[in-house]
């Protein structure tokens, strides 16, 4: 769980059909906490009787205490809370926004910082580079999309030579290859954006022979929709529906049951929740346990993963 | 209360005191007749007015001693302060931190005056008044790390975090329970803990380590760790371990209540905004078990502790050498009555 403050909508602006920027302002203007690049913070929307907390990436100059300022694409097949972002939330709402905190932040010890950006995956280069330029350090921004509408983060993007723009549909897609190529020694990668180029990314860096120490990647995704199912928990003996756009963490919140969560990604552990018994398939949809533990199936993320099956049994 | 300043030292003659007031503030670490590590952490600060976790960070009557002790370790000892270059950034955040604190919880001792990035401090109890350019390391004597914990008590490590993992990579370290900034600085959480008995066995690391990776800024922590030091003496290092070790062997029956301290460090854990770093700060308290058992909950429970705790804890806490005449003389305090909870005296 994290500190909270209750911001104020300063402003609403849509950078493309698809993507639009919220700035959040303290209602008596007061500081906000300063933070690192590539930090995000839990947005919290009370949506009827469900109450949605997503993670997004600061976009804003992480020394700019004025105020905060994220980047959300709607996703229509989701579970509802970018589409409650865009449809719902309008310049003066008052919303509860948690204190910020990094689970993608930059190796400054780097000799140089190559970021790799694929769609919605710039929002946390766009407070990292305010970083990188306050530190002076050597980088490489590579921002790949499939069209130039597609590419929001076109217009908050200063102007630099060592921005490079990749959009598929105009012929000059990302190579990999050549980008990993001939980087001085000390260079460190990041990469946000789809499972896909995370996959790409990591893959190409192992056959170059990079350590794994010097990529790093985030793939901020929120829990995906899927069948609803049902656990059981041992120690009160109750069974939480977990309907089909809810995740099971929200639905044992809901169930005001307690549980301990930070990113709500399955990027950071914190809710790892012991599995007594299973006997179906978890879905691990998280980032936090290891192949062996998937497998082991003894435990489960629950802001992230789902389950078919006959019966699971959480320790809670 | 305006604060008064022990003239005192922490070597040599140890002329080292608490007052009375210091004996019913001092951190007493157990809150039970037993002990056995546990994750014991919780927010800082938040604790009773008066005590030594009301601020965020404690001044009390050793300060100005204490700082006169901390110069003359480094003196000897360099590299008792030691800042990896990436860490400058950390070291930026850490006096910033401490100097909106010091000055927001003891107006009457530090000030600090702040116009965008030209910044004015004023530290009336060691005489300094000092006009710097935030993030700007040319305009302060020594580094930001460097310069502000020569004027706060206790420890400072602040930890790298990458690969999942806490990385020790720059520290001000002169008040140590027999540890070594020079020889941990650079290494990760687990590497720096390896020593510990038990403790790995017991998981405890493990989730040490994921609760501080999911701390966020704004939300302070501490925990309490003690040990035990013959002689009130800040300074117990390894490097120096040839001066304060052979004093464990001047303990007896006699002397052993005045000579024998209980040395209690009040850790708080702190995510720094700007490097997302983590300040580990690590003030000691000492005192001596005639202190201790002033009050009369203390000394009962401090017999008990003592007398049952595990023999490698003893060992691990530097204590097993000692351990015979340390717990007969507090048998004379523990009457066989039941104990309070918790850690405060009774009233």
């Amino acid at each position: 769980m994290s500190r909270q403050m209750l911001l104020e909508v300063a402003a609403v602006e849509r950078l493309t059909p698809l993507v639009t920027r919220f700035r959040f302002e303290h209602p008596q203007k007061k500081a906000l906490p300063i933070f690192s690049g590539g930090a995000h913070v839990v947005v919290e929307m009370p949506d009827g009787d469900l109450l949605r907390r997503n993670s997004y990436s600061l976009i804003s100059d992480p020394n700019d205490p004025s105020g905060y300022e994220i980047a959300v694409r709607r996703e229509d097949v989701g579970r509802g809370g970018s589409r409650y972002m865009h449809t719902r939330v309008a310049v003066g709402d008052r919303m509860r926004v948690s204190v910020p905190a990094n689970l993608f932040a930059l190796d400054i010890r780097a000799r140089k910082h190559v970021l790799i950006a694929g769609g919605i995956g710039i929002t946390p280069f766009l407070a990292q580079l305010h970083q990188i330029d306050f530190l002076q350090q050597p980088f490489e921004l590579r921002y790949a999309a499939r069209t130039r509408e597609e590419a929001a983060g076109l217009a908050l993007l200063p102007k630099s030579g060592r921005i490079h723009v990749h959009i598929s549909s105009e012929g000059n897609r990302m190579d990999l290859g050549e980008i990993l190529t001939g980087q001085p020694l000390g260079t460190h990668v990041y990469v946000c954006g789809p499972t896909g180029l995370i996959a790409a990314v990591t893959d190409a860096a192992a056959r170059h022979g990079w350590p794994k120490s010097v990529i790093h990647s985030e793939a901020f995704t929120s829990p995906p929709p899927g069948m609803p199912f049902a656990v059981m928990l041992a120690k009160s003996g109750r069974r939480i529906e977990v309907g089909a756009h809810q995740s099971l963490l929200e639905a044992l919140e809901a169930a005001n049951v307690e549980l301990d969560w930070s990113c709500r990604g399955g990027a950071c552990g914190r809710c790892e929740t012991g599995v007594i018994s299973c006997k179906g398939q978890i879905e691990h949809n998280d980032h936090w346990l290891s192949r062996d533990e998937r497998a082991g199936q003894k435990k489960i993320m629950p802001c992230m993963s789902r389950f078919t099956g006959d019966e699971l049994v959480l320790d809670l | 209360m305006t604060l008064q300043f022990n003239d005192e030292t922490f070597r040599g003659d140890y002329s080292y005191y608490n007052t009375d007031r210091a004996i019913r503030r001092f951190p007493f670490p157990f809150d039970r007749d037993d002990y056995m590590y546990s994750v014991n952490i919780e927010p800082h600060p938040g604790g009773p007015e008066g005590s030594v976790f009301e601020h965020r960070f404690d001044v009390d009557e050793h300060y100005v001693s204490e700082m006169r002790d901390r110069a003359i370790t480094l003196d000897e000892d360099p590299l008792r302060c030691q800042s990896l270059p990436h860490m400058e950034l950390a070291g930026w955040d850490l006096l910033e931190i401490i100097m909106v604190s010091k000055s927001e919880d003891y107006p009457d001792l530090f000030a600090l005056h702040r116009d965008g990035n030209r910044w004015h401090w004023i530290n009336r109890p060691l005489g300094i008044e000092q006009r710097f350019t935030f993030l700007d390391p040319t305009t302060l004597p020594c580094g930001p790390m460097e310069y502000i914990t020569r004027q706060t008590q206790g420890d400072f490590a602040l930890l790298d975090e990458r690969e999942g993992n806490l990385w020790m990579d720059a520290g001000m370290v002169t008040s140590q329970a027999d540890w070594s900034l020079d020889f941990d600085v650079g290494m990760n959480f687990f590497e720096w803990h390896a020593p510990v008995p038990k403790a790995k066995r017991l998981g405890v690391f493990d989730r040490a380590l994921k609760f501080l990776l999911a701390m966020r800024q704004g939300q302070e922590y501490r925990r309490l760790n003690w040990t035990m030091t013959v002689n009130p003496r800040l300074d117990t290092s390894p490097e120096n371990y040839h001066k304060w070790g052979p004093e464990k062997r001047t303990v007896t029956p006699e002397n052993v209540g005045r000579k024998q301290h209980l040395r209690v460090e009040l850790q708080t854990f702190w995510r720094l905004p700007r490097s997302n770093a983590i300040a580990f700060p690590i003030r000691c308290y000492l005192a001596c078990l005639e202190d201790i058992c002033t009050q009369p909950k203390w000394g009962r429970r401090l017999h008990r502790v003592l007398r049952d705790i595990d023999p490698a804890l003893a060992e691990y806490k530097g204590f097993a050498v000692n351990q015979k005449v340390i717990v007969d003389y507090l048998a004379q305090f523990d009457d066989g009555a039941p104990t309070s909870a918790g850690i405060f005296p009774d009233r």
